[in-house]
């Protein structure tokens, strides 16, 4: 009865080992960072007791406070801009037939995935410190245009995902049932794509939550966010607040990643 | 003048695509399809059916000539403005609507209040016997009911001309018979003008008050279903609806002589030269030698009611017939006999 059996990775000697200590490097620095973010002592690698000393100090600090709310901020109107952009994009890229020029606007749309984001960086600062003269503004703006960016190709994947496998003759069947195109829109190819641009909406939120680079680039003084700040911090004398504020970060991710693969996965 | 004309075609074609790529899918289509009545599409796969179907739909704009509906031209009116619609093969119901909801979409984007929505909705269901269904989603509900709603959804708005596209492709044998009398029965019940799409002859004869047999994007005869069946203008639709004899000859004064040497008598209507006889097999008669043509036995297979006889005339061409099965005069095979067929069973079509 002996059935010849498909070949299994899990059977190579070594798997075992290699699998433990793959996810050692992977997860136990975050362990760690974690576990001293409980710390009742000044240091991110004595442990000194158990306490929720630094997660109060973090929480009354207002340079924290400050960049926690920039950070929101930022997040909050870049993920709108970008999702609905990115929605307009997917719209656009697969609810027509082929045209010239179909594979320049994927690469465009897909741009900061591919050019180097301190490129990115770069050019942001110098055009946005020109923009900066000519205009005098120098509020939250610039940070929330430069992640709307970043962030469209993000929000524009699972979009595109689910607009390519609905049924174009739902939008056909929408119009011969006297839906304008706005209505049907409205009616039919929104709620159909709803969880594909919630999750788009997510996915550009943790990503904007998250960057450093282009945000140390163009922020203008007293413009940290929440990276930059800790970033910041490391210049000077490292205590657990950072590993707090950490955690939060870590904590938030996973709560929007499990609600994320909740919508992609019970409405797709 | 008490038949009105529901759709009209004028002279359409439709090309798709441009260049070396395009595809003529219509050549120069006219037709009048009446109203009320069950109007059919009969023809072999990418003749056109569907692109003449979406083209009244309004899904597709014909490269040339106009649609005509109820004598409006909406050649370029988009489809939320035609009071048309569609049963797709898909069904297309809306998946994050309820059934109720599908139902009731077309009157909702047509701006009726809800308690007109709520009523038309509720009797349709009735009319298509989905009551019970209402606040089900389509996932929720088996191939055949999806049917029922992709028709109730089609049929609330009451549109002046209901189109269907081989609304009955996906569905088994048995629930295929049952949809066919059902939709005879809507038909016959709303007074919709029909536009029924299919490739099966024999759902076009046993449904149809006329067909249009196509072709490569040409209309080959418009007709009853009779007409088409005795009547064939062609040999492709002697051929394409139900099984044919073909005998080719040549017109020899009031009579054909064919290929056996033998002389046939058909109502000829002028024609002269060559011309290829169409004979049905269940209007060809066998009996003893000697009388017509003379014939041998290759093939009998008795099929209860009837039996089948393969034959083969004296230069070899060859022939089928359906014979009603009665004990004692069935023959076997390698017996000689004699066929004949009444002169106004044979259809002579042009070469
Ligand atoms: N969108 C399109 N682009 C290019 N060619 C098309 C398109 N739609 C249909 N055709 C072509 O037009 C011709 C007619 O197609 P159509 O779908 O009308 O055929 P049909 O009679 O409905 O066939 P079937 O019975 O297989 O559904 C075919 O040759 C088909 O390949
Ligand atoms: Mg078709």
């Amino acid at each position: 009865m002996a059935r010849p059996r498909a070949f299994d990775v899990t059977t190579l000697p070594g798997f075992t080992f290699i699998a433990i200590v793959s996810f050692l490097l992977l997860y136990a620095p975050i362990v760690t960072l974690v576990i001293y973010s409980f710390n009742a002592g000044d240091s991110v690698n004595l442990w000194g007791g158990f306490s929720l000393k630094w997660y109060h100090v973090a929480a009354g600090n207002e340079a924290v406070q400050g960049a926690a709310i920039r950070s929101f901020i930022i997040a909050t109107w870049a993920s709108v801009i970008a999702t609905t952009v990115a929605t307009m994009a997917a719209l656009g890229t697969t609810r027509r037939g082929k045209y010239r020029g179909q594979s320049l606007i994927y690469i465009i749309i897909n741009q900061p995935l591919m050019v180097p984001e301190i490129v990115t960086a770069v050019a942001l600062l110098i055009f946005f410190s020109s923009v900066k003269i000519a205009t005098g503004y120098t509020g939250l703006g610039y940070l929330i245009l430069a992640h709307s960016a970043f962030c469209v190709p993000f929000a524009y994947l699972p979009i595109k995902a689910r607009l390519e496998g609905m049924d174009i003759n739902m939008e056909t069947a929408a119009a011969d049932l006297y839906a304008t195109p706005w209505k049907a829109f409205r009616h039919v190819t929104l709620p159909l794509l709803a969880p594909g641009i919630i999750a788009g909406a997510m996915l550009a939120f943790i990503i904007s939550l998250d960057d450093v680079i282009i945000t140390e680039f163009v922020k203008s003084a007293g413009q940290d966010t929440l990276p930059t700040y800790m970033l910041g911090q490391l210049r000077r004398a490292l205590t657990p607040e950072v590993n707090a504020i950490s955690t939060v970060l870590l904590a938030l991710s996973i709560v929007i990643l499990a609600l994320f693969s909740v919508v992609t996965r019970k409405r797709g | 003048m008490s038949i009105k004309v529901a759709v009209a075609a004028r002279n359409v074609g439709k090309i798709y695509g441009a260049g070396a790529a395009a595809v003529n899918a219509l050549g120069d289509v006219s037709i009048d399809i009446q109203q009320g009545e069950f109007f059919t599409l009969l023809g072999p796969s990418g003749c056109g059916k569907t692109t003449l179907l979406r083209c009244i739909a309004g899904f597709e704009t014909p490269t040339s000539g106009t649609i005509l509906l109820s004598g409006r031209d909406i050649t370029h009116t988009p489809p939320s403005a035609r009071p048309v619609n569609t049963v797709f093969q898909s069904y297309a119901l809306f998946p994050h609507l309820t059934v109720a909801d599908n139902v009731g979409f077309g009157l909702k984007m047509q701006g009726k209040s809800r308690s007109e929505v709520a009523s038309t909705v509720a009797r349709v269901l009735d009319l298509v016997k989905l009551e019970a269904f209402a606040d089900r989603l389509p996932a929720q509900m088996s191939g055949g009911q999806q049917q029922r709603v992709a028709l109730a959804r089609a049929l609330a708005p009451a549109p002046e001309v209901l189109l269907l596209d081989e609304p009955l492709s996906a569905l088994d044998l048995k629930l295929r018979k049952e949809m066919q009398s059902e939709l005879k029965r809507l038909q016959t019940e709303t007074g919709i003008t029909f536009v029924f799409v299919t490739h099966d002859q024999e759902e076009a004869l046993t449904m149809s008050n006329r067909i249009a047999v196509m072709s490569a994007g040409e209309l080959l005869q418009v007709g009853t279903p009779r007409d088409i069946y005795d009547r064939p203008v062609n040999r492709f639709v002697a051929d394409f609806i139900g099984e044919t004899n073909f005998l080719v000859g040549e017109v020899d004064g009031t009579a054909v002589r064919i290929a056996s040497g033998e002389r046939l008598d058909v109502p000829l209507n002028g024609q002269t030269g060559r011309v290829t006889l169409a004979i049905r097999p269940e209007q060809i008669k066998i009996g003893t030698v000697p009388g017509g043509l003379a014939a041998t036995v290759t093939d009998a297979t008795y099929l209860g009611t009837d039996t089948h006889y393969a034959l083969a005339l004296s230069d070899g061409s060859a022939l089928v017939a359906r014979v009603q099965s009665r004990t004692g005069d069935d023959f076997a095979v390698g017996d000689t006999v004699g066929v004949t067929v009444d002169a106004s069973a044979v259809q002579v079509l042009k070469e």
